[in-house]
């Protein structure tokens, strides 16, 4: 009996953790095997312990360069595809004009789509207009994709804001400019910032399309598949352990300060 | 009140609309309309929902575009300016507080809007006014109802408006909440003496608060007056029912003489006074009676011969009774009228008064108002509570 009460108390808790522990134990594994000293040329049974590949996370030639890459293409599609997807969000929200039905729809067309097939057609598409595969097409394809993400995050914050707000705003002599700076833009701002993270996790992430139209340029995601098929070096893993300490510490930060403003108001 | 003509001063606070009309496409939302509203006066418009009084409202705010007719206020032709350059300040439905910054910023936005860099000590005063001087840090969601209400108003009026217009500023309250902000704003707006344009559904807030009321049916103001003409003078069948509960009985003129209209209702004779009917009376012409529940008194048909002389009386037997502590709510068939509405003061409870009893509803002549029987007589019945989403 006391056994099926304690199960029923703690049922939930439980499911939470099991859930838990299913989405972070390949963390947990990529963690673990960048301290790892394989034999041969792949990380994939554990050897013995051993922090060279964390005192050398460049040591392999190629590696840190396809990084770099791929942090810039994500931060200027993040920047595009942000700039483009708040603007288009606001104009379906706000705005009727013709087509905007289409729009509407449409948007959603490169969520939808087959990554394989929309790699494919762009590359067609670079290819005829006689464009040079690499940065350039690289980043026009992720801003592209970015776009739709981008625009169901912004126009779900914009919809669900009060229109009366800003008409508050203009009552209380804001004119249009500062209304938009004072009033929309801080309120849509959540949103923003979530469209904005999405875009940066999918540019980071993406392999696909960014295969078709890379040319000869390398991303951080074509580095570590290349390399798979040859041997994987630890140092990928130090990556991975690294940008996911990052993502964590910045959470945790923004969490912390955002506290501590509550705190310090109340 | 007749206000339409009067004088206006100088930078007065005083608003006139002047042939000012909106629609929408095939809908007319406010058809040509003529108003003064006096300086330093609490002026309602007062409606059932759709009936233009909100769209009027945002037209002098500048926050919809009149499709004819013009703005002044004072001697300032408004018509043309956007709203963030009107001196008017809006406390809006809902109140639409800055979700994003904290009461202190909500009061300092208009402010700082306007370059003012020292804000502090008007904005604790301001504050302190609405007695919320305890809450400025918090954020308006951490609020209750009725204290997020005092911040809207609060962040209008450190503005010193000519004229602050309210869209339904208590209609998110509860009754009681409602009260007192009903008092809590009458104060306010003696102690700042600006200019108020209140808009409202609810006829007793109207009544309590305003110092002249418009009533507004479907795009026209109907009548415009003090609180209490509107009561006792309904001019219309729909400013009667809209504005407390009114029984009508439907008569001919049967003669006049001097100062008194005599009419015919089922058997019974009715005298009405020649200067509360509102439209002419001819012998052989029909005309509306009506009398306000309260003012009719019930005796017991076996009294009968104790009602005095010269009160106007009608038969009945009562089908409804309802006790409602301080008074006791009647309903009377009659043949002029099924459905007489009599409201008894519980002084003396006669206990024959029950639901069957043959009884004789009499009433002071001077009680009875004559309205054109041209016109429904449910107009504005009902619509009272059908309100506001």
């Amino acid at each position: 009996m006391t056994f099926v009460n304690w199960f029923k108390r703690n049922v939930v808790v439980m499911a939470g953790l099991l859930t838990l522990a299913y989405l972070l134990l390949p963390n947990v594994v990529v963690t673990v095997f960048s301290f790892n000293r394989p034999k041969g040329r792949f990380n994939y049974q554990w050897q013995e312990f051993s922090t060279d590949a964390w005192r050398d996370p460049c040591g392999v030639s190629g590696l840190c360069e396809s990084l770099g890459l791929s942090l810039q293409i994500a931060f200027w599609a993040t920047l595009g595809a942000t700039l483009l997807g708040t603007m288009i969000a606001f104009a379906l929200v706000r705005y009727r004009f013709r087509a905007r039905g289409a729009v509407n729809s449409l948007i959603f067309l490169p969520m939808a789509m087959p990554e394989v097939v929309m790699a494919a057609s762009l590359l067609t598409l670079f290819l005829n207009m006689g464009a040079e595969l690499g940065f350039w097409t690289i980043l026009i394809a992720h801003i592209m994709f970015c776009l739709s993400f981008v625009v169901v995050a912004v126009k779900a914050r914009v919809m669900s804001m009060d229109p009366r707000l800003e008409q508050a705003a203009q009552d209380l002599y804001a004119g249009p400019v500062q209304t938009f700076l004072r009033v929309t833009l801080p309120i849509a701002a959540p949103g923003i910032a979530a469209g904005a993270l999405l875009a940066f996790a999918l540019s980071f992430d993406d392999f696909i399309i960014t295969n078709f139209n890379a040319g000869s340029t390398v991303t951080f995601p074509m580095f570590v598949w290349g390399s798979a098929q040859r041997g994987t070096p630890v140092q990928i893993n130090v990556i991975g352990t690294a940008m996911f300490v990052v993502a964590v510490a910045l959470v945790l930060v923004s969490m912390a300060v955002g506290n501590r403003r509550r705190r310090q108001k109340a | 009140m007749k206000t339409t003509e009067e004088t206006t001063k100088a930078g007065g606070g005083d608003v006139r609309l002047t042939g000012i009309s909106k629609t929408y496409g095939d809908f007319t939302a406010v058809h040509p309309l003529d108003l003064t509203v006096p300086e330093g006066s609490f002026f309602a418009l007062l409606g059932a929902s759709g009936c233009g009084k909100t769209t009027t409202l945002r037209m002098i705010a500048g926050l919809e575009e009149p499709t004819a007719g013009t703005v002044h206020l004072g001697d300032q032709d408004v018509t043309a300016l956007p709203p963030y350059k009107r001196p008017v300040n809006t406390v809006f439905q809902s109140y639409a507080l800055f979700p994003h910054l904290d009461i202190y910023e909500n009061v300092a936005f208009g402010l700082r809007r306007r370059g003012i860099k020292s804000v502090k000590k008007q904005v604790e005063e301001m504050l302190e006014l609405v007695q919320l001087g305890e809450q400025a840090r918090k954020k308006p969601h951490q609020l209750s109802g009725g204290q997020q209400q005092r911040v809207a108003v609060a962040r209008a009026l450190i503005n010193h408006p000519k004229v602050l217009l309210l869209d339904e500023p208590l209609g998110a309250l509860d009754l009681k909440l409602r009260r007192q902000m009903q008092l809590e704003l009458k104060r306010i707006q003696t102690e700042v003496g600006i200019t108020f344009v209140h808009v409202t559904h609810d006829q007793e807030e109207a009544m309590t608060m305003a110092d002249c009321v418009a009533v507004m049916n479907a795009g026209r103001v109907e009548q415009l007056g003090t609180p209490a003409d509107l009561y006792e003078n309904p001019r219309t069948t729909f400013v009667a029912n809209f504005l407390g509960t009114s029984n009508f009985i439907e008569a001919e003129v049967d003669s006049t003489s001097g100062d008194d209209i005599v009419l015919k209702a089922g058997g019974g004779k009715l005298v009405l006074h020649r200067a509360r009917a509102s439209v002419p009376a001819a012998t052989g012409g029909k005309i509306l009676a009506g009398v306000r529940p309260e003012k009719i008194s019930l005796t017991h048909a076996d009294d009968a011969g104790e009602i005095p002389e010269g009160r106007n009386r009608i038969t009945g037997r009562i089908t409804e009774s309802s006790f409602i502590g301080v008074s006791t709510q009647f309903v009377v068939d009659s043949p002029v009228c099924s459905d007489f509405e009599v409201y008894v003061q519980n002084i003396d409870r006669d206990p024959r008064l029950a639901p069957g009893a043959e009884v004789v509803l009499h009433w002071n002549p001077a009680h009875t108002f004559g309205l054109d029987a041209a016109q429904d007589i449910d107009a504005g019945v009902e619509t009272v509570e059908e309100e506001v989403a």
